[in-house]
């Protein structure tokens, strides 16, 4: 009885901080993800047109625009630049491969003091880390899928 | 000679003296509205150093030794310090004052720490166990993200109810003569939970510890808010801020009046982006050294509660899915004549 009770006070508790408590504008937050993730997207079709017209084909054009996202994204993690564009732009900064890169390069720069190997070898994964484990193991299971779908010829 | 009183405070008989106060910040404290008051603003986010958690041992060392210097003694008459920080194992404080060859007593409080330092402290120099003690601690923002939350370059958006680590470090001497403002009471804190997870509104953990502290201050000492100049919580923010007026007003008590918080002064919100304050041990000990103690060493405030609160968690308790308790410890400070 008592521990419902507390529980209950517990709920009411959070409710409570939850109603006095400030939060960000989701529809203005929504537009700034717009405009920034747009303007990633931008660079990266203005990298993979120049790419084409300088005679490479879609494949390895692709290649050179997710190489040079990635090369800038890292240097703005370096300058310390990423992270405000994140912090204004969120979601839209975030989900792009320069996101990734970023979630990559910080933990590089922060735990270089720590050694190359228990600094950066370990550590250098700690946020990217799910998206590779079960990004990875989504792609395999996807991929079994496939083969057995395939094999039993629902799919072409 | 028993000095207890109430459930939970001790009234000190014997006068602990506050000899000194000593503050250096990183600079984004000394931009803010508090930074004329601090002894020094480091513009070097690193101190000179290698890595975050040397910079705030440096910060540490440093700050000891500015609080010892106006205190007017002598290193080696320090009989013991009571220092502790925010990283695991309190690293920051053990290298910080290895080189000052003094007997330390190191505490965990999170941003509840100065108010530990300064409870133990009293009691030491109230017990006739040291004529001088030093009360310490610090705290950093490169290293309280690097332990806490995420690698600095790396990019997220902070909620509104956030708030933001101090870099700095106050420091005070305490003894037994000497000095015109003194501790004259005590109140631990209990470790209180409401059950919150939100680490990244940990006003909102904090505010019920200190309503109690706060509480069982004025039930043990039979005291009203009006007793007191300004009753002074650590880094509660503005969420917790306005939890606390609500939670006291429960109980039938309106601080309103009296009410100040050392993470909200500590930054101006508008200008630098802070969110709901600073906190960490830095915030509540450089203001106090900085701001609080003049105050009542010139005797504008006669006698104030300073409360500084902390959040019980670690990475780990976070990740395990526990809830985010808190404490605060309630220090009496009243200006001698």
């Amino acid at each position: 009885m008592a521990d419902i009770a507390k529980e209950k006070k517990k709920q009411e508790y959070e409710k409570y901080v939850n109603e006095i408590t400030p939060k960000h504008s989701l529809p203005l937050n929504m537009l700034k993800a717009f405009l920034v993730g747009g303007v990633i997207c931008v660079v990266g079709q203005c990298i993979l047109n120049f790419a084409k017209s300088r005679g490479l084909n879609q494949e390895t054009a692709g290649s050179w625009c997710s190489l040079i996202l990635i090369l800038l994204s890292v240097l703005l993690t370096g300058f310390n630049i990423y992270s405000k564009i994140v912090k204004f732009g969120g979601a839209g900064a975030l989900v792009p491969i320069t996101g990734f890169a970023n979630s990559v390069a910080a933990p590089a720069i922060e735990y270089q003091k720590e050694g190359q190997v228990f600094g950066i070898g370990c550590k250098i994964f700690t946020i990217a880390g799910p998206v590779i484990l079960y990004g990875i193991s989504t792609s395999g299971a996807l991929g079994l899928i496939y083969y057995i779908l395939q094999r039993l010829g629902v799919i072409g | 000679m028993n000095q207890t009183i109430g459930k939970q405070s001790v009234q000190l008989k014997s006068g602990v003296h506050i000899l000194s106060g000593a503050s250096i910040v990183g600079k984004k404290e000394g931009e803010g509205p508090l930074g004329e008051y601090f002894d020094m603003v480091g513009e070097d986010p690193m101190f000179g150093c290698e890595s975050w958690e040397e910079a705030e041992s440096t910060l540490q060392k440093e700050t000891a030794q500015i609080a010892i210097r106006k205190a007017g003694i002598e290193k080696w008459q320090i009989r013991t310090i009571f220092a502790g920080d925010l990283l695991a194992q309190s690293i920051a404080s053990s290298f910080g004052i290895m080189d000052l060859e003094i007997p330390v007593y190191g505490l965990y409080g999170a941003c509840s720490t100065m108010g530990e330092a300064l409870s133990l402290g009293a009691m030491a120099v109230a017990g006739g166990y040291g004529d001088y003690v030093l009360a310490l601690t610090s705290s950093h923002f490169g290293s309280a993200e690097k332990e806490f939350r995420f690698p600095l370059g790396y990019g997220n958006q902070r909620p509104l109810s956030a708030s933001w680590t101090v870099t700095g470090s106050g420091a005070c001497v305490l003894g037994t003569k000497g000095g015109k403002a003194g501790i004259t009471g005590i109140t631990s804190g209990k470790i209180i939970d409401f059950g919150l997870k939100d680490s990244l509104n940990m006003g909102a953990c904090m505010a019920p510890a200190a309503c109690d502290t706060i509480y069982q201050n004025f039930m043990d000492f039979n005291r009203n808010p009006e007793d007191y100049d300004k009753i002074i919580t650590g880094d509660l923010g503005k969420v917790g801020q306005q939890i606390l007026f609500d939670l006291l007003k429960e109980k039938g008590y309106d601080i309103r009046e009296q009410h100040m918080d050392c993470g909200i002064e500590i930054f101006d919100n508008n200008k630098q982006d802070t969110h709901a304050g600073g906190s960490g041990c830095g915030c509540a000990a450089s203001a106090f050294a900085s701001y609080i103690l003049p105050k009542l060493e010139e005797g504008s405030w006669k006698r104030v509660l300073f409360v500084p609160t902390g959040a019980l968690l670690s990475k780990t308790s976070y990740n395990e899915g526990q809830s985010v308790p808190g404490i605060a410890q309630g220090v009496c400070c009243e200006h001698l004549t």
